[in-house]
């Protein structure tokens, strides 16, 4: 296969960025994308120029880490599918591709395609998680949990933290990420006693981040390689309305008393 | 070298509790005067580190990715062991046990194992408390399943993402512990030195891979959670970050390596499909429950599967082991599909594969409760392959997955270095010469969990600290030598990429110190390798510098501890002259060709010690007793 890249080249976080046109011509449509990025970085490395900065990792679509807008979509064209595991037959002979990072206020570019995601790792510090310190579990079978209750949380979970939604989103919003945490973690009946704070405190902490609020477009999640569907953020909107009242009930107690 | 287990004699049943009462503790006050350093981000790690904040010390946390939660524990997919007996089918903790020190072909501490087996159940509860989502049945309790040649259904699972799962449990309890300001992460940053001062591991060197700053970290212990190193093959199912440099520079600082050898071969891959590969994709072995493994009877067959009519076709696994059939452990079907394509029996490109047929599981039990099982995988299979395994098997082969040596430790899961531990993969100690499918998750959570959290305070509480200061000589020295290497790299003006030398090592290392080896080929191998190193350090090109966001430094470096280790492996290899578990040597085997143990001469843990540049790694033994398993030849038959 022939093609065009066009593919976005910036030194740090500081310099300016510019689209740089790269011909190829020995491309074959059993590769994946981030082979025929080999291919081209080999041959940069060769002719003595920069090769291209990309994240990747287990190139298997489960560790999070790749991630490029690829004409102009997250993880590029294919639907449930992360860039590393996009094959180039789902591009045409003699194509332009357009190879850009996920562009949002909260992931400054780092290099080419790398972008620092870290403000989502603290979104999660700031209440994504169940409080069992280690050796105080009663036994696995002690609370049976629906199957279907179950499944929904899985659902959720198998969300990898790629930040395609944001990166998709016109207001930069992490909401379908705080969403599926906030669902996973509140559909089990282990994550009720934190359900409320969970809630608020990665909402601050998302916008603390700089990300935009929800103006439900629901790009986030057509471009989610996992499947993570809108209705985590109705989730998400629930338990937060449930904080507002828990707060309010809390105070009353606090008058009372 | 000092290779005393320093497991406690006795009943194999009471040891750790044994162990556990006798080991020192250290007083909660005094808990956070400790700075602890945990390389690896991944389940060993990761549980480490959030535990061991949670007792109060004071840990930093290192990784190489740009988040905790993707280390590569985050792919596996089966499922993880654990000796609950939730089936009422004869499950115990002894018979876990038993399976595993079986499994690994009687190269594995005993009470290590045992211990295994033991902490299994814990763990189970320990991450559903976390919220993992484990399958469950309609009645609301844990769902389980028979995987990878156990005869009882005892793995937990989460759909095909159990590792996943595992992970972000993990990785959620560490990220709590960071917000409470009990561990600082270090993402982004690779450990490329260990420092030893006064014979105890006391800090490690790192670089910052988005600046390139060389930095030096003091501590009271290291803990070295950073994975196999399965990449020495170039192509395996591993990310493409994993190495072996944390695990290597140890060796070269004393620490003893034990089996590099033992590689374990994943049975169900998906097939090179050509030279451009970067990497291999694994297919669950879960897939073997209802999939059948056959090729053409008949040795150059072309014609399309459907065209080849049942009597033309050798369901091989089940021919050869009618008890166990497609569900014999990983190596065993690893090499039975390698003999029928090296017969010429192969299918696909380049007859490097075997067909994995769902038609009668289709037919049995229908499309939906198929795909209900196994949709993820045949979904991931058709984006790969561009086939549909629904209607065509699917093509699979063997890969390398999983390393099962690693740095030596004692039952303390601490090396030969005081002060150094090594948990999870990184270590050799409780999968002998093969692993069972689903006991990775098992073992990494059971070291990060609940093994070093308490040896750690054993070894803390034992052990008089001078206050360690990072400027000291022996981090200058440490730092001096990793900015040399590192210009040494970039400075050099070759016409070879890194990713080049790395294939052309991988390719000679499958070929001779893959599935099968021999004399011949190993000696061949232990010959060129030192020549491709000269090669390397010669011919390599490496863009850019070291004070930048520089992928193809950080690549360049592992290559370069990949060519020295691979070198060992060959000798290792070389020297353990039979066959046991995955390591397969052709010149030792029984006449219908299963591998041929000789417990006489090799009932012990090989373990090499550094003897310098130029040098012989010279060989130490740690002899392995059977007292409560019994040593037998493995049959599947």
């Amino acid at each position: 296969m022939k093609l065009v890249l066009k593919v976005w080249r910036q030194d740090g976080p500081d310099a300016p960025g510019r689209l740089q046109r790269i011909d190829v011509d020995d491309i074959t449509p059993d590769m994946s994308f981030l082979e025929m990025l080999d291919v081209v970085n080999e041959r940069l490395t060769l002719a003595g120029e920069r090769p291209i900065a990309f994240d990747h990792d287990c190139r298997e679509g489960i560790c999070g880490s790749c991630g490029v807008v690829i004409n102009g979509i997250p993880h590029g064209p294919r639907p449930g599918t992360t860039t590393c595991q996009l094959h180039m037959r789902q591009f045409r002979d003699g194509q332009t591709i357009v190879i850009e990072p996920f562009r949002a206020k909260p992931f400054p570019v780092l290099r080419d395609l790398v972008v620092d995601r870290s403000a989502l790792d603290r979104i999660i510090a700031a209440g994504g998680f169940i409080s069992a310190s280690t050796g105080a579990a009663p036994d696995g079978n002690a609370i049976p949990i629906a199957k279907a209750k179950v499944d929904a949380a899985m659902d959720a979970a198998a969300c990898i933290g790629c930040g395609a939604c944001v990166a998709a989103c016109p207001n930069a919003s992490a909401m379908l990420f705080v969403g599926a945490k906030v669902s996973h973690l509140g559909l089990l009946p282990q994550g009720q006693p934190e359900r409320w704070n969970r809630a608020e405190g990665m909402v601050n902490a998302m916008d603390q981040e700089g990300f935009g609020p929800c103006s439900v477009v629901g790009e986030c999640s057509v471009v989610c390689p996992k499947g993570i569907e809108l209705n985590t953020i109705a989730q998400l909107n629930r338990d937060r309305i449930g904080t507002i009242f828990m707060v309010a009930r809390r105070s009353l107690q606090a008058d009372n008393s | 070298m000092d290779l005393k287990s320093s497991a406690p004699g006795g009943p194999v049943e009471t040891a750790w509790s044994r162990h556990k009462f006798d080991m020192k503790l250290v007083n909660p006050a005094n808990k956070r005067k400790f700075n602890l350093i945990v390389v690896g981000s991944g389940l060993a790690g990761a549980a480490a580190s959030a535990s061991l904040a949670e007792l109060g010390y004071n840990v930093r946390c290192f990784c190489y990715q740009d988040s905790p939660r993707r280390a590569h524990s985050i792919a596996a997919q089966g499922g993880i062991n654990a000796a609950k007996n939730y089936q009422n089918d004869g499950d115990s903790v002894f018979r876990l046990f038993y399976d595993t020190i079986k499994g690994g072909d009687f190269r594995a501490r005993e009470a290590n194992v045992y211990r295994l087996a033991e902490l299994s159940t814990a763990i189970i509860d320990q991450c559903v408390a976390q919220g993992v989502p484990f399958a469950r049945e309609y009645s609301g309790y844990l769902a389980n399943r028979s995987f990878g040649g156990a005869q009882v259904s005892r793995t937990f699972y989460a759909r095909g993402q159990t590792g996943q799962q595992l992970l972000l449990g993990a990785y959620q309890a560490l990220e709590r512990q960071i917000a409470a300001g009990k561990v600082t992460m270090y993402p982004r940053t690779e450990m490329l030195d260990v420092v030893v001062v006064d014979g105890c591991a006391r800090g490690i060197v790192t670089r910052d891979l988005v600046s390139g700053k060389i930095e030096s970290h003091g501590a009271d212990a290291v803990i070295l959670a950073t994975g196999g190193y399965g990449n020495v093959f170039y192509l395996s199912t591993n990310a493409k970050g994993c190495n072996v440099t944390a695990t290597w520079r140890a060796y070269k600082h004393g620490a003893g390596f034990a089996n590099p050898c033992f590689t374990q071969i994943h049975p169900t891959c998906i097939p090179v499909s050509g030279d451009h590969q970067s990497k291999l994709t694994l297919m669950s072995e879960s897939l073997r429950n209802d999939g059948r493994v056959w090729v053409p009877t008949r040795s150059g067959d072309a014609r399309k599967p459907s065209d080849i009519p049942e009597s033309e076709r050798d369901y091989f696994l089940e021919r050869r082991y009618p008890a166990f059939g497609n569900l014999v452990p990983r190596d065993v079907a690893s090499r039975a599909a390698k003999s029928v394509c090296d017969e010429n029996r192969g299918v696909g490109p380049g007859g490097r594969g075997v067909y994995l047929d769902f038609a009668d599981a289709i037919k049995r039990s229908g499309e939906t409760a198929i795909g209900e099982r196994y949709g993820n995988l045949f979904e991931m299979y058709e984006r790969i392959t561009d086939e549909n395994p629904y209607r065509v098997p699917m093509r699979i082969y063997p890969a390398v997955h999983y390393t099962m040596g690693g740095l030596w430790v004692d039952y303390n899961l601490m090396s030969n270095i005081p002060g150094l531990f090594v948990a999870g993969e990184a270590n050799f100690s409780d999968h002998g010469a093969n692993r069972l499918g689903a006991s990775a998750l098992m073992q990494g959570l059971a070291d990060g969990y609940f093994i070093i959290p308490y040896t750690i305070g054993n070894y803390l509480g034992s052990t008089r600290f001078d206050k360690i200061d990072s400027k000291g000589p022996e981090f200058r020295k440490a730092e001096a030598g990793l900015s040399e290497r590192i210009k040494k790299l970039t400075d050099n003006k070759g016409k070879r990429t890194a990713m080049s030398f790395h294939r052309e090592l991988g390719k000679l290392l499958w070929d001779n110190c893959g599935m099968a080896r021999n004399q011949a080929g190993l000696r061949a191998a232990r010959e060129r390798i030192p020549q491709l190193r000269e090669e390397f350090w010669s011919q390599v090109v490496v863009p850019g510098s070291g004070a930048e966001l520089n992928q193809s430094l950080e690549y360049a470096g592992r290559v370069a501890d990949f060519m020295e280790f691979g070198e060992l492996m060959c000798r290792d290899a070389l020297e353990r002259g039979e066959s046991c578990g995955c390591h397969f040597r052709e010149e030792f085997q029984t006449p219908d060709g299963e591998a041929k143990r000789n417990d006489a001469e090799f009932a012990h843990v090989a373990v090499w010690e550094y003897s310098g540049e130029q040098k012989e790694a010279v060989l130490h033994k740690e002899p392995l007793g059977f007292e409560t398993a019994h040593l037998a030849q493995r049959s599947y038959k």
